[in-house]
């Protein structure tokens, strides 16, 4: 059943320079998935099932996923996972919602949280059936997770993996549910489209293909916008070749939100960013380190300040007084270090791993040293490559750490993304009851839930994993389980409207022409300068992204000011990234790889204002170690415990942030009772 | 911190349906030098973009040549080492070779089950398109962990 628009069987490169014409295919769909990583593929597998339920009954659903790279090693989980960071396994969903919230620093929809909590264990379960490892306790290596079988654990909430094939399992899967001719590869998406009659109502996408001179333009009545998180919006602690060796993966175009966004989607709590510690130079993850073998931070003095300096935690009650403080209240403490000059901080391996010497046999000693590697070679193996330069053996020799560059993620430790309706069965709010429920934009819904689980405050338009915010700590099965939970919601509202005709507001060759620009750009001036990147009239994907990347560096708290910034620095920011937009419209792409970066580009900078102007908006600091307003240094609970949620209008290239009322649905002063 | 091709051992992927690398990089770096005006050698495939390289290895492992490898950065990395996989239908092996000259391997499982044999929907029920609308898979009654009422404050 391939439709218009078919895979090629062939890969093909387009040439350098080309006419700039490009073919225009058109498609109509009933759902489109757009993306292909944990959250994309976890909706291809459960909307089948339901659009089969739905063909008994006399109703044909159209379905289409389109990635922009090939589906077997897309996305974030890529390279793999040595853990799934997040299994309950018997845990009450309240305590998961409890530990996000805390993790998040308060501010977090217990629904969404809650709700995710309850199902996806599901999609461990599958991971496993479809041949995924998970490591056992000893006595029960023969019996699954779904029999009951007892995971290792990494901390209360990860499970252990042998996960270097987790992605390319899950992609089968996504794959042989759909059937091949519903999976489009190598497409990249860079525009949603509002329908015509209806602004608030999503009626398709446009994209445009890697491989050869053709725009794609999808109409459909639902879409699932899983692209992913943000990364590269900061100027990367790593330059030069190691340039694109950063924490998130450089595919992480914030292109979820900055679509989402354009096409007036609602965004919540893009303040929020990640400031993750990792081994420097290679971005290596610490957790194993830490949970496993109770390796500790010390600084240049030997001094283990994560205890030592435990105190000044208080300043940020209650969330600095749990038994495992927040990530970002870690990094603060280590920032103290790095401030007072306290440097290099290093993970002392050497004492963790002589002290598990002592009780263990050779044996267990060469299964621990696989486990320490494993979890570098199945989820960052750039980081064996720098230990292996360096001589690093951790046995012998300690390795230092440093906090990385802000990334912008709603699955992880960070909650930024757009503002999605929730369940309707966990006692939420159902209407806007606080001081500034006036400011909130009249078009917007109340309450948190709006009929679709999962669908953002644009009608038809859904989203998982990275894109939905005010949530956190999903990783990689939440993010699939997520994306399962919308595409049920999908089929509801396609069944639920069955006399939609999306109409998009823009005419096809309108939208080819814009999304060509650059190579227009490009062929309007290159022959006007021996070397056409340098070129009074247009700029280069890559120069558009390192002054980004400077201005948010130098200004919106990047490394260079060790994460603080303030008002007057932000409003600085916001003048430059105004002429950079401006600019932006002079990107040139010589070939479709640099096409691909103009548009990635253009979601991280409208991404980067996002955050700016929510950084702005909240006049406190609620996530210290991970930015600091320092005119306004302190967590303030009576004004600030509250959603900062915004919404962009295109047409005048400008943004409205309001707050809305957060409210806990489960008891939070359990967090700080003993455990 | 980027992947580089070996001349000798790539072959483009001559006659084959895809290009492994060019098909497989998340991020768009791998190309085919079709007449080697970009590298000097001709039907050979090359990271056109090696800064933006994550070192995600998909291209190393997919490689049917083992055409590729990878060098850590240079601005950031001593030079000498080297950590290379061979992934196979059911385990992965590494090599890490230390600068110093000292050498690591490793095995790990990477399925439990061939690449080809997953079948998404064996063993599970239909959907029942009167659930739609609660809580719950396709295949589900009531979510993996329906959790304690009781904890529901506004319930």
């Amino acid at each position: 059943m391939a439709g218009p628009l078919g895979n090629s069987e062939t890969e093909q490169q387009a040439g350098a320079d080309t006419d700039a014409t490009p073919e225009v295919l058109e498609e109509q769909l009933d759902i489109l998935i757009i993306g292909g990583g944990m959250a994309a593929c976890g909706a291809a597998y459960e909307v089948v099932p339901w659009i089969e339920a739905a063909k008994e009954q006399g109703i044909e659903l159209d379905i289409k996923l389109v990635d922009k790279a090939a589906l077997v090693r897309s996305g974030a989980v890529a390279q793999g996972l040595s853990s799934i960071d997040a299994y309950l396994g018997g845990q009450d969903p309240a305590d998961y919602a409890r530990m996000v919230s805390h993790a998040l620093m308060g501010i977090t929809r217990d629904d969404l949280a809650y709700d995710l909590g309850r199902h996806l264990d599901d999609s461990v379960h599958l991971f496993e059936a479809w041949g995924l490892p998970v490591v056992k306790r000893p006595g029960d290596e023969d019996k699954t997770l779904a029999e009951g079988g007892a995971p290792l654990r990494s901390g209360h909430w990860g499970i252990i993996v042998h996960g270097e094939s987790l992605k390319p399992i899950v992609a089968d899967a996504a794959r042989r549910a759909l059937g091949s001719e519903r999976v489009q590869e190598h497409v990249c998406i860079v525009k949603l489209l509002a329908d015509a009659d209806e602004p608030g109502r999503i009626a398709g996408a446009v994209g445009f293909s890697l491989r050869e001179h053709r725009v794609y333009v999808y109409r459909c009545k639902a879409c699932l916008l899983a692209t992913g998180g943000g990364a590269g919006l900061f100027r990367p602690r790593a330059v030069g070749e190691a340039a694109g060796s950063g924490w998130s993966p450089g595919w992480s175009a914030a292109s979820t939100y900055a679509m989402a966004a354009e096409v007036g989607a609602e965004l919540t709590m893009m303040e929020s960013r990640v400031v993750p510690i990792r081994f420097k130079d290679g971005y290596g993850p610490v957790s194993a380190w830490r949970r496993r073998f109770e390796a500790t931070f010390v600084n240049c003095d030997g001094d283990t300040f994560l205890s030592t300096n435990r105190a000044i935690l208080e300043a940020y009650a209650p969330y600095g007084q749990s038994r495992v403080p927040p990530p970002c209240l870690r990094s603060h403490l280590l920032l103290q270090e790095l401030r007072e000059g306290r440097g290099p901080i290093y993970m002392n391996t050497v004492a963790a791993l002589g002290k598990l010497a002592e009780s263990l046999t050779p044996k267990e000693i060469k299964q621990l040293e696989a486990g320490v590697w494993q979890e570098f070679l199945h989820a960052c193996v750039g980081q064996a490559g720098v230990w292996a330069g360096e001589n690093i053996e951790p046995e012998k020799r300690l390795a230092e750490l440093m906090p990385a560059e802000p990334s912008l993620l709603g699955s992880d430790v960070g909650c930024c993304g757009l503002w999605t309706s929730g369940p309707e069965d966990l006692g939420a709010p159902t209407d806007e009851d606080h001081d500034d429920r006036d400011r909130v934009p009249s078009h917007l819904p109340e309450g948190w839930s709006w009929g679709y689980r999962g669908m953002t405050t644009v009608r038809g338009l859904f989203t998982a994993g990275d894109g939905v915010g005010a949530s956190g700590h999903k990783y990689a099965a939440g993010s699939h389980a997520e994306g399962r939970i919308a595409a049920k919601a999908m089929v509801k509202y396609c069944l639920d409207h069955p006399d939609l005709h999306p109409t998009p507001d823009t005419p096809a060759a309108q939208l080819a022409e814009e999304l060509y620009r650059p190579m227009r750009n490009h062929l309007a001036h290159r022959d006007q300068t021996t070397d056409s990147s340098i070129n009074p009239e247009t700029i280069t994907p890559d120069m558009l992204l390192l002054r980004l990347q400077k201005i948010m560096d130098e200004y919106v708290g990047g490394v260079s000011t060790l994460y603080q910034t303030n008002g007057h620095m932000l409003a600085v920011a916001e003048q430059k990234l105004e002429v950079l937009k401006q600019d932006a419209h002079r990107v040139r792409a010589k070939d479709l790889h640099e096409l691909l970066r103009c548009w990635e580009h253009h979601h991280r900078i409208l991404t980067a204002e996002a955050h700016l102007m929510h950084v702005r908006f909240r006049e406190e600091t609620r996530y210290p170690g991970f930015y600091y307003r320092m005119d306004h240094n302190r967590i303030d609970e009576e004004h600030w415990k509250c959603f900062v949620n915004s919404v962009y209008d295109k047409s005048s290239g400008t943004w409205t942030c309001f707050k809305r009322a957060h409210t806990d649905l489960v008891d939070k002063s359990k967090l700080f009772k003993d455990d | 911190m980027p992947t580089f091709v070996r001349t000798e051992t790539c072959d483009g992927c001559d006659g084959r349906e895809r290009i492994a690398c060019v098909s497989i990089c998340p991020h768009d770096l791998m190309a085919l030098d079709l007449d080697g005006s970009a590298t000097g050698w001709a039907k050979k495939a090359w990271n056109r973009e090696p800064s933006q390289c994550w070192a995600c290895y998909a291209c190393v492992k997919a490689c049917p040549q083992q055409a590729i490898e990878f060098r850590a950065a240079a601005d950031a990395v001593p030079l000498g080492a080297r950590v290379q996989p061979e992934l196979g239908d059911a385990f992965i092996a590494w090599t890490i070779e230390f600068r110093n000259g000292d050498q690591n391997r490793f095995e790990y499982p990477v399925r439990t089950r061939p690449a080809d044999s997953i079948e998404p929907y064996a063993g599970k029920a239909a959907a029942k398109l009167d659930r739609i609308g609660q809580p719950g898979f396709f295949d589900q009654d009531e979510p993996t962990n329906p959790g304690d009422p009781a904890e529901l404050i506004h319930i």
